[in-house]
């Protein structure tokens, strides 16, 4: 039953990270996004679990572990108390507005699964139709950075586009060696350190984290 | 095996102690002590490679060959030469105030740590742990352009977090492509990682995955690189950090980057049958190069004028190796060395004469061979040798690649002296300027060290006269694996 | 054409004209439990049926002949999509124009009509009413046609009763896709049938109705059509939901038997549905008007995203 089950139940994980990737996408308040992308963090642990059990690949248990503590405990735990300590507002404005920008992410969800065709193609994985959605989620991600002012929510994008490619990973190759995945954990987790240091000083310095202060220098 | 565990565990070891004792008195001394000690274990590392050829360490995990041994041997040299520059520079401004104990400590601790990155990425046989070293290195300097904090540097230091991340996250992409690729041939597990593996099985990988991921390799450490039009962090990060950190970012952090994507491109090209791989390459050198010059010659801030000859002559190394075949690749290898020993040289002078005159801005730093004629005169000969007059080796890298040019891609060449030309006029007259003219420059508490600039510019010098034997055997087998 | 399918057909459009008012009543009960109340019980729309045909119709001066024959115009059209749509059986006499696009089509054109209607006698809120049917109609009917769309996709024909039957009978798999575009169907018909969260059913004096704004000039047996026409229209869009997502129990073609137990399948779904729809119209606030376009160009995303997961991952 798992053998059948197992792969519908992993598209299915993969369509609601997608749909999550829209949702921070057209989402107004900050506390909302970080539990978003906690509960993207959520979907990423139990499909990773779910390829496990299904492949009976040992290590991703680890990776899964991995996943789970860092980016449904640790990251969001993070992101809230920087927040809570740089007493940010609760809306945030985009720069694009809201339709609009849901068009130009229908846009790219459908260059993304073109592109990602014919490497599914050539995948042997069960999971290898969801590299589109993978490759989706992080350009999502992207235009998700570029769109909005205010750094926290960038922030966030930024660590969104880490999940897609975490899911990329598992989605067609099983997940890197376990020395990569730890790797990249350990950056993602200095890299939130160090940007909550850093949001610190720029909020001290500009009294405020509107990254549009941040666009003064220019070509002289 | 031991030199290149010692070449890794000693700047690390590094990091770890001057966390606990940067700030103290004698903090700059441990740091170059630190360094000196890299830079023995890599002479150590160099005496062997010349001695048995390649080697390969730890299960494979560690690999040096022709192409990064030089490379190792260039970033110890430079990272110990910079931190006898850093020595009196910091002391200075920590004096004026504008570092704090906490960044002190933070400054060195921050330096080991990204000479430990840097080494690593360059000994690594495995390409995922190579990807986690490169992000490893932007995250160790990001703080570091930011010591400052003013609102430059902070912006600065946010657009640089920001662009590479994005670009890193590109380049994570294109690394699981290469593995999925591997992974068909070698099956899954570490091997598919390692690079000497790819190389052998290289004809075998699938075309259009390999393709894929060399375009999402080449956006995400051509960012690195600083080939435009993914360059806007680069003037901004290497202007506003204190002036050791531009004289690393410049001159050893961009090679850095370049050799991950040659070992990418090398693998790529045996994937597919055209030359897709080199003609990006030719392509965003070729832009790169041009874009810089002009806009070089708008600047004012004497840092990031030099930060645009640093996008330049990376997209002409860039170039020479999209060019391939023996002349254009040893060109390029040549170039990669004597730009890092230039550009560093020159940012130290440019760093003293900055504290000097109290500002950046070119046009308030004037008669720096009155005050101190050592200072200038070694500006005015970093600036010669940077912009390629002969005998100094920027010369001789820059005329094989010209030539090859003009034989091999003849539309490229006119455009290519062209904006070599304007960065020429531009750079002399402002460094002609700036040396000579009623001095703005003041006397200052510590002695400046100009002995790493005038050792620099003698290799350079060297180099552009005689390269030793073992080193253009060196260059040749690496040229001859770019191809 | 067989005799099961002609009944199967009959019973369909005869349930749909006379029980889609106890499916409006069984939806405010439902809510008046919910909310702790008595509740005007489950007859209470026909009985407001009875009492407006008794009264008077009183028509202004410059009403045309298109206000007088819109009511009836509307409740056709709503007739005729009750009854191609299969609730009971999927061998109906009328399957050759039982299209899904024609469905969407059907329903296009009774918002035209009651949309001209409310223009038709030249008021304020008329007008009022009738440009903002037009901008929930914009991006409704689109979020609609994807869905009916993916739903065809998953069938291989836009054919309603082959969409049901294959959608019955398949053996169950999980289609992240109809997930998907079950969601975007719900925030369709709250639109569209004017439900909270868009528009609110219960007052006809809100300044930002839309559907009570452009019915305000009708009265007697003409507002008793209307009325009946919305009940209709809610009702239709309960079969859809029904047979795209749930069409467990509706009987195959020439099955007497499955016809039978058909019937008290879909009363039961229909209920279910029912009390869905009052818990959701419970726990969501009225949104203010300029949102609309915002939760429907949500729906409209969920639709294409719906089609886009079919075409990547249930190939």
């Amino acid at each position: 039953m798992l053998a059948h089950y197992g792969p519908q139940l992993v598209n299915l994980l993969a369509a609601v990270l997608l749909l999550l990737a829209f949702a921070m996408l057209s989402q107004r308040r900050i506390l909302s996004l970080i539990n978003l992308f906690a509960a993207q963090g959520l979907v990423l642990f139990l499909a990773t679990v779910l390829v496990a059990m299904i492949t009976a690949q040992g290590h991703l248990y680890w990776s899964a572990a991995v996943t789970l503590l860092l980016k449904v405990f640790l990251l969001p735990w993070i992101l809230h108390r920087l927040i809570r300590r740089l007493n940010v507002k609760w809306d945030v404005e985009t720069l694009v507005n809201i339709p609009t920008l849901m068009i130009f992410g229908l846009v790219i969800v459908i260059l993304a699964f073109n592109l990602a065709a014919p490497i599914s193609l050539l995948a042997g994985t069960v999971t290898r139709s969801t590299l589109g959605i993978a490759l989706a989620s992080v350009l999502l991600a992207f235009l998700m950075m570029i769109t909005r002012s205010k750094a926290v929510p960038q922030v966030v994008a930024f660590l969104a586009m880490e999940n897609g490619l975490f899911f990329a990973a598992t989605a067609t190759v099983y997940g890197m060696p376990m020395v990569v995945e730890l790797g990249v954990a350990l950056d993602v987790l200095v890299a939130s350190l160090i940007l909550g240091v850093f949001l610190f000083q720029i909020r001290s310095r500009f009294d405020s984290v509107d990254t549009r202060h941040l666009e003064r220098l220019k070509e002289h | 095996m031991g030199a290149v565990l010692a070449l890794l565990v000693v700047p690390l070891a590094g990091g770890a102690v001057l966390a606990l004792i940067g700030h103290r008195r004698y903090g700059p001394e441990v740091n170059a002590a630190f360094s000196a000690v890299t830079f023995c274990a890599a002479a150590l590392l160099v005496g062997r490679v010349i001695e048995e050829g390649s080697i390969s360490v730890l299960e494979e995990q560690f690999f040096v060959d022709s192409l990064n041994v030089f490379l190792v041997a260039l970033t110890a040299f430079v990272s110990m030469t910079t931190s006898l520059f850093s020595r009196p520079y910091m002391r200075i401004e920590r004096s004026h105030g504008r570092v704090s104990d906490a960044g002190m400590r933070l400054y060195h601790a921050m330096y080991q740590l990204f000479c430990f990155t840097m080494l690593l990425v360059l000994t690594t046989n495995n390409l995922g742990v190579m990807w986690v070293a490169m992000e490893a290195a932007t995250l160790t300097t990001v703080l570091l352009v930011a010591l400052y904090r003013t609102h430059a540097a902070l912006e600065a230091a946010w657009k640089y977090f920001i662009l590479c991340g994005v670009g890193i996250a590109q380049a994570l992409f294109g690394t699981i492509l290469v593995y999925f690729a591997a992974e068909r041939i070698l099956g899954s597990g570490m091997t598919a990682l390692l690079w000497t593996h790819l190389d052998s099985v290289k004809a075998g990988l699938e075309p259009t995955v390999m393709s894929i991921a060399f375009v999402f390799l080449l956006v995400g450490y051509g960012t690195k690189v600083g080939l435009v039009p993914l360059h806007n962090w680069l003037p901004d990060a290497h202007a506003e950090g204190p002036t050791p950190i531009s004289a690393v970012l410049s001159g050893l952090l961009l090679n850095v980057a370049l050799y991950a994507l040659i070992r990418f491109k090398v693998i790529t090209d045996g994937a597919l049958e055209r030359p897709f791989a080199a003609a990006l390459l030719t392509g965003f050198g070729l832009v790169s190069v041009v874009v810089a010059a002009f806009f070089l010659s708008r600047q004012r801030d004497i840092k990031r004028m030099f930060a645009y000859s640093s996008i330049e002559h990376m997209g002409l190394i860039t170039f020479a190796f999209g060019m391939g075949g023996p002349v254009a690749s040893f060109a390029g290898l040549l170039h990669m060395t004597v730009h890092s020993l230039t550009k560093s040289a020159i940012f130290f002078t440019v760093g003293h004469a900055t504290q000097k005159s109290g500002t950046q801005l070119m046009e308030g730093i004037r008669g720096l061979v009155r005050v101190s004629p050592a200072l200038g005169w070694g500006m005015m000969l970093g600036a010669v040798a940077i912009l390629g007059l002969p005998p100094f080796g920027v010369f001789a890298s820059e005329f094989l690649i010209l030539t090859t040019a003009i034989a091999q891609q003849p539309w490229a060449a006119p455009i290519l002296l062209v904006s070599l030309g304007v960065s020429f006029a531009a750079i002399f007259g402002k460094v002609q300027a700036m040396v000579f003219g009623e001095p703005t420059a003041a006397r200052l508490p510590h002695r400046p060290a100009l002995a790493p600039v005038f050792a620099h510019l003698a290799l350079v010098l060297l180099l552009g006269l005689y390269i030793p034997p073992y080193l253009v055997d060196w260059y040749r087998r690496a040229a001859q694996l770019i191809g | 054409m067989n005799a099961s399918g002609l009944v199967a057909q009959l019973t369909e459009v005869a349930l749909a004209i006379l029980l889609a008012p106890l499916l409006s009543g069984w939806v405010s009960q439902c809510r008046a439990w919910l909310q702790n109340r008595r509740g005007p019980g489950l007859l209470q729309p026909y009985r407001v049926l009875a009492k407006l045909f008794e009264k008077e119709v009183v028509l202004a001066h410059n009403a045309s002949s298109l206000f007088r024959s819109s009511p009836y115009l509307i409740f056709g059209c709503l007739v005729l999509a009750a009854a191609i749509v299969p609730t009971l059986g999927t061998d109906l006499p009328l399957n050759p124009a039982a299209d899904a696009i024609a469905l969407v089509g059907l329903l296009a054109l009774a918002r035209f009509f009651i949309a001209l209607a409310g223009m038709d006698v030249g008021t304020a809120f008329g007008s009022l009413g009738a440009r903002r049917e037009m901008m929930v109609g914009f991006l409704a009917e689109p979020a609609l046609l994807m869905v009916l769309f993916t739903a065809s996709l998953i069938s291989h024909s836009t054919s309603l009763s082959t969409i049901v039957g294959t959608l019955a009978h398949r053996e169950f798999v999980i289609y992240p896709s109809m997930a998907f575009a079950g969601v975007a169907f719900t925030m369709v018909s709250l639109a569209e049938n004017a439900r909270i969260p868009v528009d609110n059913p219960a007052t006809h004096l809100e300044l930002t109705m839309i559907h009570e704004a452009m019915v305000l000039e009708y009265s007697g047996r003409h507002l008793a059509m209307i009325e009946w026409a919305a009940s209709l229209k809610l009702f239709v869009y309960s079969c859809i939901g029904l047979a795209l997502f749930f069409p467990f129990g509706v009987a195959q073609g020439g099955d007497w038997l499955g016809l039978v137990l058909a019937l008290p399948a879909f009363a039961a779904k229909l209920a279910v549905g029912g009390a869905a729809l009052a818990a959701i119209e419970m726990v969501s606030a009225k949104m203010r008007i300029f949102r609309a376009p915002e939760f429907l160009g949500t729906a409209f995303m969920l639709a294409v995203l719906a089609l886009l997961v079919h075409a990547l991952l249930e190939r």
